[in-house]
């Protein structure tokens, strides 16, 4: 386990636009299918996004979005092809992999029963980032909680619910890729600034986001690798 | 460190929702005492039956609980996070059945010696009855957790665990009982506990391997 600390962008390659074509793509898919039954999703579907660059994922309800993020998570096995991060299948050493990434997905991984920064807690813990209570109350206060901290998730409304799991996000500076799927959704104007603010950042620092949403996004997409389905 | 917190969380869980920990422990203790009930109050008789029907309700006291040990972390999401956590899903697995076993099986194991008494089993027997459960119920944590792992968003869960479950677990049931019957009779029953502690080893090593990748089929 290791211990938040600043600066740990450093070692990334750059990520300003002009030496973008030399800096080598990490997270990379390639040929992958998707089946639900007999029903293909979709098939030969190749992407790859370089560090600093968002990757949306766009499609009509049903498309197999979720499909593609849980794939290039190792959460879903695809039917054909392979996810790869820095060169290497993701099931080659998943741990490894595990270390680079952070995955929010359509659940907020809440237990009703726990505050709000105990949930936090546990979710970092088992994210493999030990964070006290302290670290917690500040990432929460960035979320907007500031005072709900010791509240139980269970009074908690939908949106507020929402932060607390994108909190996570604000202790992330380790972890170089974000996979989120509808990241804004149930958000109010406020929260979708503070959000937007953090991809931006992470983006920024040189890391990978892959996120699927419906709405426009309110950051600046720049060279955004997009995938429609 | 990973597994610890998990472990931690768990317990705070079980020790929030106190309803649904103590309600493994209530069911044990209303079955073991409906047996005297309904086989009449001979006290030689109930002397002879006390073992086995005591292990008989554990078994299915435990069995209560375990669908729970995975489902309600896969409604909320928290599985899909534990799958990707850079700690092996063996441990993480190993750190939940612990707290589990804390809060269902450590509790039956404690609530036996007064059941044995109602059955009149004497001291020395119903030091071996607690021996063998504390040896006994961490194995049908372990292997129920397989079940659950396998079971994980079916539905009819309960029953099909059962299915999966009960028959593995036989085993327990007859050296558990049976190391209590030998002690109750005057025998020696260090054969009946080592083969339980071979069980509990064998269970303790292989389950969690077992568990993790069956929750990562279910999950796929």
């Amino acid at each position: 386990m290791t211990r938040l600390q600043q600066g740990a962008h450093e070692k990334l390659p750059a990520a300003s636009p002009g030496d973008r074509v030399r800096v080598r793509a990490v997270l990379a898919a390639h040929d992958l299918e998707a089946r639900r039954g007999r029903r293909v999703l979709f098939s030969h579907l190749s992407l790859s996004a370089a560090p600093g660059q968002l990757l949306r994922v766009l499609g009509a309800n049903g498309s197999g979005k979720t499909t593609l993020l849980r794939m290039l998570v190792g959460l879903t096995l695809p039917a054909a092809g392979t996810v790869s991060w820095n060169g290497r299948p993701i099931s080659a050493d998943r741990d490894a992999f595990h270390r680079d990434l952070v995955y929010l997905g359509h659940a907020a991984a809440l237990k009703d029963d726990l505050s709000a920064r105990e949930n936090l807690q546990s979710l970092m813990a088992i994210g493999g980032t030990a964070c006290d209570a302290a670290q917690a109350d500040g990432a929460l206060a960035a979320a907007g909680l500031a005072g709900r901290e010791r509240l139980p998730a269970r009074v908690l409304s939908a949106g507020q619910r929402r932060r607390v799991a994108l909190a996570r996000l604000a202790l992330a500076g380790q972890q170089r890729l974000w996979v989120l799927d509808e990241p804004f959704n149930a958000l109010d104007a406020a929260a979708v600034g503070w959000l937007a603010g953090l991809l931006g950042t992470h983006l920024g620092a040189g890391g990978i986001v892959a996120l699927t949403s419906h709405q426009p996004l309110p950051l600046d997409e720049g060279d955004a690798v997009v995938v429609a389905l | 460190m990973t597994a610890w917190a998990v472990f931690l969380r768990d317990l705070r869980l079980a020790q929030r929702r106190r309803a649904d920990t103590l309600a493994a422990a209530i069911f044990f203790v209303i079955v073991a005492s409906l047996f005297p009930l309904a086989l009449g109050a001979d006290p030689a008789w109930l002397r002879r039956l006390g073992p086995g029907v005591v292990w008989v309700a554990a078994l299915l006291a435990s069995m209560l609980s375990m669908p729970r040990l995975f489902a309600d972390d896969a409604v909320d999401g928290t599985l899909e996070q534990m799958l990707l956590s850079p700690t092996p899903l063996p441990l993480i697995v190993l750190a939940k059945v612990g707290a589990h076993w804390l809060a269902s099986g450590l509790l039956l194991s404690l609530a036996a010696p007064v059941l044995a008494l109602q059955y009149g089993l004497d001291g020395p027997a119903i030091g071996m009855l607690v021996l063998t459960l504390l040896l006994g119920t961490p194995v049908l944590s372990l292997v129920g957790a397989i079940g659950a792992a396998l079971t994980v968003g079916v539905r009819g869960a309960a029953v099909l665990l059962s299915l999966l479950v009960l028959p593995l677990v036989t085993p327990v049931l007859i050296f558990g009982a049976g190391a209590v019957e030998a002690v109750a009779g005057g025998m020696d029953s260090g054969g009946h506990f080592s083969l339980l502690g071979a069980i509990l080893v064998a269970a303790a090593f292989l389950a969690p391997w077992a568990a993790a990748a069956a929750l990562r089929i279910s999950l796929d």
